[in-house]
C-alpha cells in the first residue's frame, strides 16, 4: 500500500471551515450558527461569504442548539460549531431532547478536541465528547483524521446524513496526509495500512501516529493493519470483526478518555463477535493541562511510541 | 383572528369545557399525569386553536400554518385534548394516554406520529429556543406564519429561557409570541417561595420584549392580548396569562398538590360533574 506522507501541517478546524463554506455554496439551506468564537472554529469563512445565512447567538450554547432545532424543523440544515467542551457538554440536555429525540438534521462541530489544544489547558481540551455524543440515540459521531478529511466530513454530513451529526476536530496544525479527492463514506472504516500481525484502530489525530507506529513496526518485520475510524457511530462492525479475525490482537488509539470513547466502542463490538486481546491508548481518567501541544501529547501518552508499546503488549497476549 | 363577539367568546367557553372534560377522562384512564397545569392552560390553548392561529387539522403540516410549541411537555394532556377537539385525530384516542404503543406519550414524542405535534419536548427550558429558530426561519424564507410558544412560570427559572429571550429581541422577532401560564405554583409550592420570578413583566421588558399581562381565563382578555401581539411591529411579545392551577374544577383550584397528579376513576366522576 502507498505510504502516506504529510503534505504540510494544517488544523482540522481549517478543513471544517472550508467544508462548511463549500456545503453552503452547494446548498442554500445551510445555515451557520455562531457562539462568539466563530473564527476560532473556522466558521468565519462561511459567515463572511453568507452574512444573511449566519446567525450570531452569542455565548449561549444551549440556545444555539434549540434554535438549530427550530431551524431544522423549518427545512434548514443548521451547522453549529464551538469548542467541543461546550457544543457537546454544556448542551447535553438540549442535544438529547431538542435534537436527538426529535431526530433533526443538525450538524454540531466540536472544536479543540484533545490535549493537543495546548496552552488553554484542561478546561478547553475536549476529552469526553465522543463518549457523551455516542450514547445519544439517532446521533452520528464523526472524528476526521486530518484537515482534508474534515472538509469532506462536513460536506458529507450536510448532504448524506439525515439526523443529528457531531463532528470533532482539533485546534493545532497537524499532518494533512489524506487525499483531498478521497471518497468519504460515513460509517465506513478506512484501511490505511495493510498487515495481519495486529490491527491499530485509530481516530482523529491519532491516525497519523498509528501510521508512524506501523511504519516503525514494519522495520522489525511486524505487519500492522491500520484502520482509521472516522465515523465512531455508526461504527464499521464488519471491518472491526475482520481485523480481529485476521490479526488476532488490536490496539485502539484516540485523543479522548479511555472510558466511553473509541476503545469502548471497539470493545463492545469485539467482545460480542470475536474476542481478541485489545490494548488501549487514550487518556486514563485524568484532565489535561497547559503546555505545548507536542509535549502534552508525549506527557499523556498520545504518540506512535505509546502505540508501539501497546502493540507489543497486545501481541504478547495473543493465544493466552 | 376569530370573532370577539359575545357569541364567539361563548363558543370558546364551550370548547374549553369539552377540552377540560377530555383531560380529566384521559388522565383518569392513564392513572398518572399532570392535571393542574393542563387545567390552567386549557383556555390559552382554546383561544389559540379555535380563534388565534391559522392551521388546518386536515393538513397538519400545511406550510403556511402558525406553529405552536409546547415547551412545558408535561401538560401534554391538554394539548392532546385540544388537537382532538380541533379534529386532528379521534377523541377516543385520548384514552390511550401514556399506554404502551400509544401515540399520546407522557410527554410529547413526535416519533410516535400523532398529527399536529410540532416538537418532542419535556425537559424544561428548551421550547422557547426552538420557537426562536422557527421564527428566524420564517424571516429567512419571507413567510408570514407566526410562532406561538407556551411556557410555564416555574420553567422561567431555567437559565436557557433567558438566553432565548435575549436572542428573540436581538433579532426583532415580532412574529414570535410566548405565553406564560402564570398559575404561580410549581411542584414544591409557590413560585415566589421556591425561586421568586417577580417582577416578571419588568424582566421581560428589560429583555426587550413587548410584555403584557392578561386574565388567562377570560377569552376577551386573552384575545385582546394576542391581537396586540400581532400588531407589534418590532419586538417579540410575551403574554403573562394570570391563571389558576386546576381551573375549571372548583374542588382543586389553586391546589399545587394537583400539579403532577391524575384523578382516580371515582375522583374523575366527581370532577366531570364539576367541570365548567
Amino acid at each position: 500500500m502507498e505510504r502516506f506522507i504529510n503534505r504540510g501541517n494544517k488544523a482540522t478546524k481549517a478543513g471544517f471551515g472550508e467544508g462548511l463554506l463549500e456545503a453552503g455554496i452547494a446548498n442554500l439551506n445551510v445555515i451557520a450558527i455562531g457562539a462568539d468564537i466563530t473564527a476560532s472554529v473556522g466558521v468565519d469563512l462561511f459567515a463572511s461569504k453568507f452574512p444573511q445565512r449566519f446567525i450570531s447567538l452569542g455565548i449561549a450554547e444551549q440556545n444555539c442548539v434549540g434554535v438549530a432545532a427550530g431551524l431544522a424543523l423549518s427545512g434548514k440544515i443548521p451547522v453549529f460549531a464551538t469548542y467541543g467542551v461546550f457544543s457537546a457538554l454544556r448542551t447535553t440536555d438540549q442535544v438529547r431532547i431538542s435534537l436527538c429525540y426529535n431526530n433533526l438534521h443538525v450538524v454540531i462541530g466540536g472544536a479543540h478536541a484533545g490535549v493537543s489544544v495546548g496552552p488553554d489547558g484542561a478546561t478547553h481540551q475536549a476529552l469526553e465528547d465522543i463518549a457523551i455524543m455516542r450514547v445519544m440515540p439517532n446521533m452520528t459521531v464523526i472524528s476526521p483524521c486530518d484537515a482534508s478529511q474534515a472538509r469532506l466530513a462536513v460536506i458529507s454530513s450536510v448532504e448524506q446524513c439525515h439526523g443529528p451529526v457531531y463532528i470533532r476536530f482539533g485546534r493545532e496544525a497537524m499532518p494533512d496526509f489524506t487525499s483531498p479527492l478521497q471518497e468519504f463514506i460515513p460509517g465506513k472504516a478506512q484501511l490505511m495500512h495493510e498487515g495481519n500481525d495486529l490491527a491499530i484502530i485509530a481516530t482523529g489525530h491519532m491516525t497519523w501516529e498509528a501510521l508512524q507506529a506501523a511504519y516503525e513496526l514494519e522495520k522489525e518485520g511486524i505487519h500492522a493493519r491500520v484502520l482509521n475510524i472516522h465515523t465512531i457511530k455508526p461504527i464499521d462492525e464488519p471491518a472491526l470483526i475482520l481485523a480481529a479475525r485476521e490479526c488476532g490482537a488490536l490496539v485502539t488509539a484516540e485523543e479522548h478518555q479511555l472510558a466511553g470513547g473509541l476503545g469502548s466502542a471497539v470493545s463492545e463490538v469485539i467482545s460480542k463477535n470475536y474476542p481478541v486481546p485489545i490494548e488501549f491508548v487514550g487518556m486514563n481518567d485524568h484532565f489535561g493541562e497547559s503546555g505545548p501541544p507536542r509535549e502534552l501529547m508525549i506527557k499523556f501518552g498520545f504518540t506512535a511510541e505509546n502505540i508501539i508499546i501497546a502493540a507489543r503488549k497486545a501481541m504478547s497476549r495473543k493465544g493466552i | 383572528m376569530g370573532s370577539q363577539t359575545a357569541n364567539g367568546v361563548s363558543s370558546l367557553t364551550l370548547k374549553a369545557r369539552c377540552i377540560r372534560q377530555s383531560v380529566v377522562r384521559s388522565l383518569a384512564a392513564a392513572g398518572s399525569g399532570h392535571l393542574g397545569g393542563s387545567m390552567s392552560s386549557a383556555d390559552i390553548l382554546t383561544a389559540l386553536y379555535f380563534s388565534v392561529m391559522k392551521h388546518k387539522p386536515e393538513d397538519p403540516f400545511w406550510a403556511g400554518r402558525d406553529r405552536f410549541i409546547l415547551s412545558i411537555g408535561h401538560i401534554a394532556p391538554v394539548l392532546y385534548a385540544t388537537l382532538a377537539e380541533a379534529g386532528y385525530f379521534p377523541k377516543e384516542e385520548l384514552l390511550s394516554l401514556r399506554k404502551m404503543g400509544s401515540r399520546l406519550q407522557g410527554h410529547p414524542g413526535r416519533d410516535h406520529g400523532l398529527p399536529g405535534m410540532e416538537l418532542s419536548a419535556g425537559s424544561l427550558g428548551q421550547g422557547l429556543s426552538v420557537a426562536v429558530g422557527m421564527a428566524l426561519a420564517a424571516r429567512l424564507d419571507g413567510l408570514d406564519y407566526r410562532v406561538y410558544c407556551l411556557n410555564g412560570d416555574g420553567e422561567l427559572q431555567e437559565g436557557s429561557i433567558w438566553e432565548a429571550a435575549m436572542s428573540a429581541s436581538h433579532y426583532k422577532l415580532n412574529n414570535l409570541t410566548a405565553i406564560i401560564d402564570r398559575n404561580g405554583l410549581q411542584i414544591d409550592g409557590s413560585t415566589e417561595t421556591v425561586m421568586s420570578l417577580e417582577p416578571l413583566k419588568k424582566k421581560w421588558e428589560a429583555f426587550g420584549w413587548n410584555a403584557m399581562e392578561c386574565d388567562g381565563h377570560d377569552f376577551g382578555s386573552l384575545l385582546n392580548a394576542f391581537k396586540k401581539a400581532q400588531q407589534e411591529a418590532v419586538r417579540p411579545s410575551i403574554i403573562i396569562a394570570k391563571t389558576i392551577m386546576g381551573k375549571g374544577i372548583p374542588s382543586i383550584e389553586g391546589d399545587y398538590r394537583w400539579h403532577g397528579k391524575a384523578p382516580s376513576k371515582e375522583q374523575a366522576e366527581e370532577m366531570l360533574k364539576e367541570v365548567h
